[in-house]
């Protein structure tokens, strides 16, 4: 059985059989094998542009590829059709090949891959990839265009794609030959997971994947300004390693990079060799145990009170993978004024780019925390013990918790928290974005990493369906359950007829407070209840009857549709979901809307103003008054 | 705010430039002037950016450009160990009572006229940004009719160069 997360392969499914070209310094060959004669070595058989493209799919070890077919792209589904190794999943609306690429890759470690006509089926796939670029998710778009004659004239389906993702993509690549789409493609997929992950595009015009090339592989690589740092430098390491022993109050915090680059034992180690507690991103929930006594739990906007005071008092900050985002920040001139900062991150760009940096370290996490393990001297616990009685304080004082709401509806966070309870170990959960996501980070322990994927940076509604059917298929034998929003679900949920078709059993928790549930929290809190445009309808009363039913529109799309209204029939009908693996699940829970997401830290302010529930300020000992 | 000037070694292909730039307007920097060019290996362009920024942003700036993978170099060109030279054209009016002066005062810059009307004289100068602000300051009494600017193009001083070009160029591109 493989472990529960798989590290992305630096080397990612770089060519196989072209150790040489995935080994091979792209800036400097160093042992360049024999150059192939100019033009096409007799042995390389000739090929459409569209068989090129298959055919390097299966060089580079891909096994799924999601997509929607179309004018552009039509050669290359014909070929597509004979593979044996490539598996290509019909979606039913591009997005949701994306954030099923992306689900994919945040499963396995492997690439993702996601294919669509030129124009509109590539302007759909916009969300997608910023997503993945905001999270450093590796993927790889092929796109098709308009014949390369056409290339400029606003022809049918015509979208300067390469020009609108350049912001939202690692790299991008607009094909010109035919011979040259062995190399692109192997370039792509080297570029997308190696350094910091992320999504390349590959736009091929329609008269390339018609035409004919020979196709040679493995291809040379061709990347001199590409040079990801990977080894950390030994002197920062042993600086690194200094301060932490020094510090009186020091903070792990831990972010999407630690889960990316696979250091979890690593962060382990050296968690428990300097007794410092450890904070988890939302993108780095499961990189270290929830169960673990060191573990304070989620920063930021919607972060325990003591993950957010750690960092608010800390002496020093020891960030790894993670980018000082301001929904982890707050007002960031307020933020941990007395800590110094290491960051290690292997963009180089990452770091200083919002808080100035003590020690910089620039390299792979694992790498970088196996060093400082190695180098750091513990001088003892004794020097924390003033800071772990001051933050065991706050968490006996200050758990994550909740009230009940006498509305007759269910209580949103219990049933996340019996979702998570019930639930098979190895449980992959992704999420969309809202309450409901905030609750599955707060009330489902992660034991394991890449076992929460959702979307962080870019905070896209509808990641959960499409990102749960790429992830199940990548695991098939682990369970796959996509805690959704009313809202959110009614932007993806055509997926499921995907998953119904192509034997991908989900199961989707929707949180039906029958609102958009965070928009809403925000009108509460800061608009004066004013509720403008966040009623959904999808509950039932008697003025309005549910739009859409959830139960009937699951069936129609060819799952089970489940529903639970009261406390008593949760349970029954979880382990009803649990037990269905022949299908895709839905279960509709009637949750009330006036539930809110705590604690909070409301927008633009300093960490220091936390509420840990409305109008509740902690009591941090070391202040006195409020 | 301090103006400094970024040459920026790149990869000679289709979009490098529009990269470039879209990352300086992306990420909210105001470029003063920019020059493209072949170096001396055609697989290789020269990229010079003036560009008003804080330190701060300037090195988030660098390390985003570095991140385009086309980008092969970045170095900053400090004015006192680099030359850096910008063109100008500039028309100006120039009758028979006041010829002798233009003229005159264009020798002063080193101007060439490269364009004589019986109302006007176009010149010709190179020199850095002070110069060429210094020479239109002078014409302006004259009346200039138009101008055009080229962005500013610079070379480190001394013997060494920026960066051996064949290390960035692989037998692909030589073919």
């Amino acid at each position: 059985m493989s472990t529960p997360v798989k590290a992305p392969k630096p080397g990612p499914q770089a060519p196989k059989a072209g150790s040489q070209a995935a080994n091979a310094q792209p800036a400097r060959p160093k042992a360049p094998r024999p150059a192939p004669p100019l033009g096409a070595p007799a042995a390389a058989p000739v090929l459409t542009g569209a068989q090129a493209v298959v055919r390097a799919l299966e060089e580079l070890e891909v096994e799924a590829v999601f997509g929607i077919p179309g004018g552009a792209i039509l050669p290359a589904y014909d070929p597509l059709l004979d593979s044996e190794k490539v598996r290509h999943i019909l979606v039913r609306h591009e997005q949701g090949a994306g954030h099923a690429a992306q689900g994919y890759a945040l499963a396995t470690g492997k690439v993702g891959v996601c294919m669509a006509t030129s124009g509109p089926g590539a302007t759909n796939l916009v969300t997608p990839l910023a997503d993945a670029h905001m999270d450093s998710v590796p993927i790889v778009a092929i796109t098709g265009q308009v014949a390369s004659t056409a290339i400029g004239t606003d022809a049918f389906q015509e979208a300067d794609i390469v020009g609108i993702t350049m912001p939202i993509t690692k790299h991008s690549y607009l094909v010109t030959t035919g011979e040259e789409i062995p190399r692109v493609l192997a370039e792509a997929f080297y570029v997308a997971a190696s350094g910091r992950p992320g999504p390349v595009l590959v736009d091929i015009p329609k008269d390339i994947l018609s035409g004919t090339a020979p196709f040679v592989w493995p291809p040379k690589m061709d990347l001199p300004g590409y040079r990801p740092t990977t080894q950390p430098h030994g002197k920062q390491i042993r600086e690194a390693a200094a301060l932490i022993a020094d510090a009186k109050r020091p903070v792990l915090y831990v972010g999407g990079g630690v889960v990316k680059s696979g250091a979890h034992a690593e962060l382990r180690e050296l968690a428990e060799l300097t007794g410092a507690p450890v904070i988890t991103t939302l993108m780095a929930r499961g990189a270290f145990p929830d169960s673990h006594p060191q573990h304070l739990g989620m920063p930021g906007m919607h972060g325990t009170v003591p993950a957010v005071h750690a960092l608010q008092k800390a002496d020093l900050i020891v960030a790894l993978g993670a980018r000082f985002d301001d929904r982890v920040t707050g007002k960031l001139d307020t933020f941990a004024p007395e800590a110094k900062i290491v960051h290690v991150d292997i963009d180089p760009a990452e770091i200083g780019k919002n808080r100035e940096v003590d020690v910089p370290i620039v390299g792979d996490c694992k790498a970088a925390v196996a060093a400082m393990t190695e180098a750091y001297i513990d001088p003892g616990k004794e020097r924390l013990k003033t800071w772990w009685e001051t933050l065991d304080d706050l968490r006996g004082r200050y758990p994550l918790g909740y009230t009940d709401i006498d509305d007759g509806l269910l209580t949103p966070q219990w049933v996340i928290q019996r979702l998570g309870e019930l639930a098979p170990a190895d449980t992959i959960w992704t999420a969309g974005v809202g309450q409901h996501q905030m609750w599955a980070s707060q009330f489902i322990k992660y034991e394991a990493p890449g076992t929460f994927l959702n979307s962080g940076g870019l905070g896209t509604m509808g990641f959960a369906v499409p990102a749960a059917m790429g992830a199940k298929l990548g695991e098939m034998d682990r369970t796959v359950w996509a805690v959704d929003g009313d809202g959110c679900f009614q932007m993806t949920n055509q997926e499921l007829a995907t998953c119904a078709i192509e034997g991908i059993p989900i199961k989707v928790a929707v949180i039906n407070n029958g609102n958009l549930g965070m928009v809403r929290q925000w009108q509460t809190l800061f608009y004066g209840k004013r509720y403008s445009n966040t009623n959904l309808s999808t509950h039932h009363s008697e003025a309005s009857p549910r739009v859409p039913d959830f139960v009937k529109l699951a069936e129609a799309l060819g799952c089970v549709g489940l529903r639970a209204e009261t406390p008593d029939e949760v349970d029954a009908i979880i382990q009803q979901a649990n037990a269905i693996n022949d299908r895709p699940v839905v279960v509709d829970f009637t949750v009330g809307p006036d539930a809110m997401v705590w604690p909070m830290v409301p927008a633009g302010v300093s960490n220091d103003e936390i509420l840990y529930a409305r109008d509740v300020r902690p009591n941090f000992d070391d202040e006195g008054e409020i | 705010m301090t103006t400094h000037t970024l040459s920026v070694l790149v990869e000679n292909k289709p979009g490098v430039l529009a990269r470039v730039s879209a990352l300086f307007s992306r990420r909210g920097f105001n470029i003063d002037s920019l020059a493209v060019g072949e170096t001396e290996h055609p697989g290789v362009s020269r990229i010079t950016i003036v560009v008003d920024v804080e330190p701060g942003s300037l090195e988030q700036v660098t390390k985003q450009l570095n991140k385009l993978i086309h980008v092969l170099k970045i170095v900053e060109l400090e004015a006192g160990s680099s030359v850096q030279r910008e063109l100008l054209l500039v028309k100006v009016r120039a009758d028979a009572a006041t010829r002798g002066q233009v003229i005159a005062a264009a020798e002063l810059f080193k101007a060439r006229s490269v364009d004589v009307t019986p109302d006007t004289v176009t010149f010709e100068v190179t020199g850095n940004h002070d110069k060429i602000e210094a020479f239109l300051e002078v014409l302006e009494p004259f009346g200039i009719k138009e101008l055009v600017q080229s962005g500013t193009v610079a070379l480190g001083r001394g013997a060494k160069s920026m960066a051996s070009l064949s290390r960035y160029v692989s037998p692909n591109s030589q073919q």
